[in-house]
């Protein structure tokens, strides 16, 4: 009974978890429910996944007002998966900020905190699962309001500077993305994307297509750290609480790229109006930039966690080289290291605010050593720099693998040797990590610290021993890409 | 502004039909221009000119702000409520029509539960914005 | 089909140009904000100008009446207004951190600030 309205409820949960927290006013009560949500909101996204692949694609009508003239929800082998990636990374952030954030922030108002994350939560999810256009622009405005406020609750007073740039730009791109859907709808007069994608071959004039994907590719590219404006993504993330960190690196940036693919290839249509607008090598131009500038930046950093930003912008450039193909192999892989990268990114994360908690910052010069007074978290980054690369028995090889397939198949095996050379760069950005925690003396005098929280710890360890098992048994994430990549390029019928 | 007599009387004289109109918006919304949005700022408004003639403490005194931050989660649970009623009377989330036996009278209930929401809420940030820009780097007492 | 035809969509490219090359040219931050919201002022153009129909009336049937206005435009941008007021808030709430934090809410100070301090 209930199960029919998981495609609401998984959006309504967070949703009214947040003025739940800031009702009771109590940080311990605030953690409980929002990890609370977090859980129902995993279980919900695993049921609808199931009830996906068995039984194909759900429609929600919200109010039971029809569509096209009500907001849909609609839930598909692709959203299902997502929705599942972000409550799952979501979940175990919230346990994971327990005691990080209650040390990062600390203070009276931590409850806020978890409201926000609970807002944050609700709107990727929306998101995810609405099947309207403006619909999805009012909940990326819900998770992007609510990232900005985290991220300026970084310790730093660069954590201000960086949260006001991702202001500026997060809403240049937002304005951007309502502004294509707007034409869309001056151009149909529908904002159902299943009603968009009948009408929109149909519209008078061909160029507003054109002029809507154009404006929409750049918009959510500004949300998604597309490689010219990834900008705000590296201070963004280096400077935000640890648990903001590794929530928004396997979030909100994945849930961009779902929004991208879904107006791609189930409103325009990869044999459809797509065929006739050159985006795509456009994208696969910047996703090649993407792989060796942003990753060739990160080997200079000298922050952990801005290292890590950067790789996150490179990567993402993996994942739109497989958009960029628009073949079905192509879409699976990058939905498939979607998933991989988001569970990695955010391992690592969490790995770097565990030893930015022992050690007081992630600089390199703090990190000297660290592979002999923190072991356990030292050799588990190193596991998770390896998915980075691709190594063989991780996350990151099996997509990698996929995506230089697909690259193949497509008849371009040019980015089949753009992802291998590109990889090259992760190991050169891992190994200063490496040279760094096992071959260079802790500093003379400084204390000994130890492992991290066992919360911190072992959600880390969790993750990390994600990323293995899903490199060790890559099956089940490709077959759910897969029948991902088929509901998307299916169109949104 | 606590010497200047004309606006403290204005202000006094003023601020119960700026609740009043407040009110109309909020319930002509059905028929006309209006709804929760619009009232809930009036209100908001109406409560920011007490504070900026009398001074912020009074405002805070009038409404305090722990009611403030109840307002702003108030008026979500009472929308989500709403939505979750719908549930509960077997529609889909957010479905007037089974809020009662008629579905045109289910409407009005609806839209009218849901509008209140909107109202708290949106008069309650309002008034935190207000607050907090307000009573931003100086001490609490200092105007009292 | 003439220049002054589309004089509605002349203004909204107006406004989102000037408000973009305000966010990107001041170093100030409270003009990047003003820049940023008549940016986003254009957008509310951009849905509302097109859905009045020339002789329209409000929609609500009545006698006499056969054309009417388009009010799902209004209702959307009421939503994107309430975004952009909250955008608004939040980003003036960060100006003031931020002058708190580093005493100028001026781009290049800010940025001279954090290179000092690495």
């Amino acid at each position: 009974m209930l199960a029919e309205h998981f495609p609401a409820l998984l959006v309504v949960t967070p949703l009214v978890a947040a003025p739940l927290i800031v009702v009771v006013r109590s940080a311990r009560a605030g953690w409980a429910m929002a990890l609370a949500a977090c859980l129902a909101a995993v279980l919900m996204a695993a049921q609808l996944l199931a009830r996906v692949a068995a039984s194909g694609p759900v429609s929600y009508a919200i109010g039971s007002w029809p569509p096209p003239w009500g907001i849909e929800y609609r839930v598909d082998a692709a959203s299902a998966l997502v929705a599942l990636l972000v409550s799952a990374i979501g979940t175990a952030s919230v346990v994971y900020a327990r005691r990080s954030a209650a040390a990062e922030i600390g203070g009276e108002r931590l409850y806020l905190f978890y409201a926000l994350m609970m807002l944050c939560l609700a709107g990727l999810l929306g998101m995810v699962v609405t099947g309207d256009a403006f619909n999805l622009f009012v909940f990326l405005e819900i998770s992007s309001l609510s990232t900005y406020v985290l991220v300026a609750l970084g310790r730093d007073r660069r954590a201000l500077t960086a949260s006001f740039q991702y202001l500026i730009l997060g809403t240049v791109g937002a304005t951007f993305y309502v502004m294509g859907v707007g034409i869309l709808y001056l151009a149909t007069g529908t904002l159902n994307l299943a009603d968009l994608a009948v009408r929109l071959p149909q519209a008078a004039d061909p160029r507003a297509a054109t002029v809507a994907i154009a404006f929409i590719t750049a918009g959510l590219g500004l949300k998604l750290a597309m490689f010219p404006l990834h900008a705000w993504l590296p201070g963004a993330y280096a400077h935000a609480p640890s648990a903001v960190s590794a929530f928004l690196a396997g979030t909100a940036t994945k849930v961009a790229i779902y929004a991208l693919a879904r107006i791609w290839f189930s409103v325009y249509g990869a044999d459809a109006l797509l065929r006739d607008i050159p985006v795509a090598p456009v994208l696969a131009a910047l996703s090649v930039a993407a792989a060796f500038i942003a990753s060739g930046a990160a080997i200079v950093q000298d922050d952990l966690k801005r290292m890590l930003a950067y790789s996150s912008v490179g990567q993402v450039g993996y994942i739109t080289l497989g958009l960029s193909l628009a073949t079905e192999p192509g879409v699976a892989a990058a939905i498939a290291h979607v998933v991989n990268h988001g569970v990695t990114k955010s391992a690592l994360f969490m790995l770097a605010g565990a030893m930015a908690l022992r050690l007081g910052g992630t600089r390199f010069s703090d990190l000297a050593g660290v592979g002999r007074t923190m072991p356990v978290i030292t050799f588990a980054f190193v596991i998770g720099g390896l998915s980075l690369i691709g190594v063989p028995g991780t996350a990151g090889f099996v997509t990698k693998w996929a995506l230089a397939g697909a690259a193949i198949r497509a008849g371009q095996p040019v980015f089949a040797a753009v992802v291998l050379l590109s990889s090259l760069l992760a190991v050169a950005y891992i190994w200063r990590f490496v040279e760094c925690a096992y071959f260079r003396e802790p500093p003379a005098g400084a204390p000994a610290p130890g492992e991290a929280p066992a919360s911190m710890t072992g959600t880390a360890l969790a993750l990390t021993a994600a990323v293995v098992a899903m490199g060790l048994h890559g099956a089940p994430v490709l077959g759910a890409a897969g029948r991902a990549a088929a509901a998307l390029m299916g169109g949104a019928r | 502004m606590r010497t200047d007599v004309i606006l403290r009387v204005v202000a006094k004289l003023l601020i119960p039909f700026a609740l009043m109109f407040a009110l109309y918006v909020q319930f002509h919304g059905d028929f006309g221009p209006g709804g929760g949005f619009q009232a809930g700022v009036i209100v908001a408004a109406a409560v920011i000119f007490y504070g900026v003639i009398y001074g912020l403490p009074a405002a805070r005194r009038a409404v305090p702000d722990r009611a403030v931050e109840l307002m702003v989660a108030a008026g979500v649970l009472l929308y989500a409520g709403v939505g979750v009623a719908g549930i509960l009377l077997g529609g889909n989330y957010l479905d007037y029509f089974v809020l009662a036996s008629d579905p045109v009278h289910g409407q009005h209930r609806g839209i009218f539960w849901v509008e209140a929401g909107v109202a708290i809420t949106v008069s309650g940030v309002m008034l935190k914005v207000f607050y907090l820009f307000a009573g931003r780097g100086r001490d609490p007492e200092d105007e009292a | 089909m003439s220049v002054a035809g589309h004089f509605g969509y002349w203004a909204t490219v107006f406004l989102m140009m000037a408000g973009l090359f305000i966010v990107i040219s001041r170093g100030n931050l409270v003009k990047k904000l003003v820049g940023l919201s008549i940016f986003q002022s254009s957008v509310y153009l951009l849905y509302i100008v097109p859905g009045k129909l020339v002789g329209g009336t409000v929609p609500i049937v009545g006698e006499g009446f056969t054309v009417y206005s388009n009010p799902l435009p209004h209702v959307l941008i009421l939503t994107a207004i309430v975004v952009g007021v909250a955008t608004l808030a939040l980003g003036l709430a960060i100006v003031v951190r931020i002058r708190e934090a580093y005493g100028t809410i001026e781009e290049d100070d800010l940025l001279a600030a954090d290179a000092r301090a690495d």
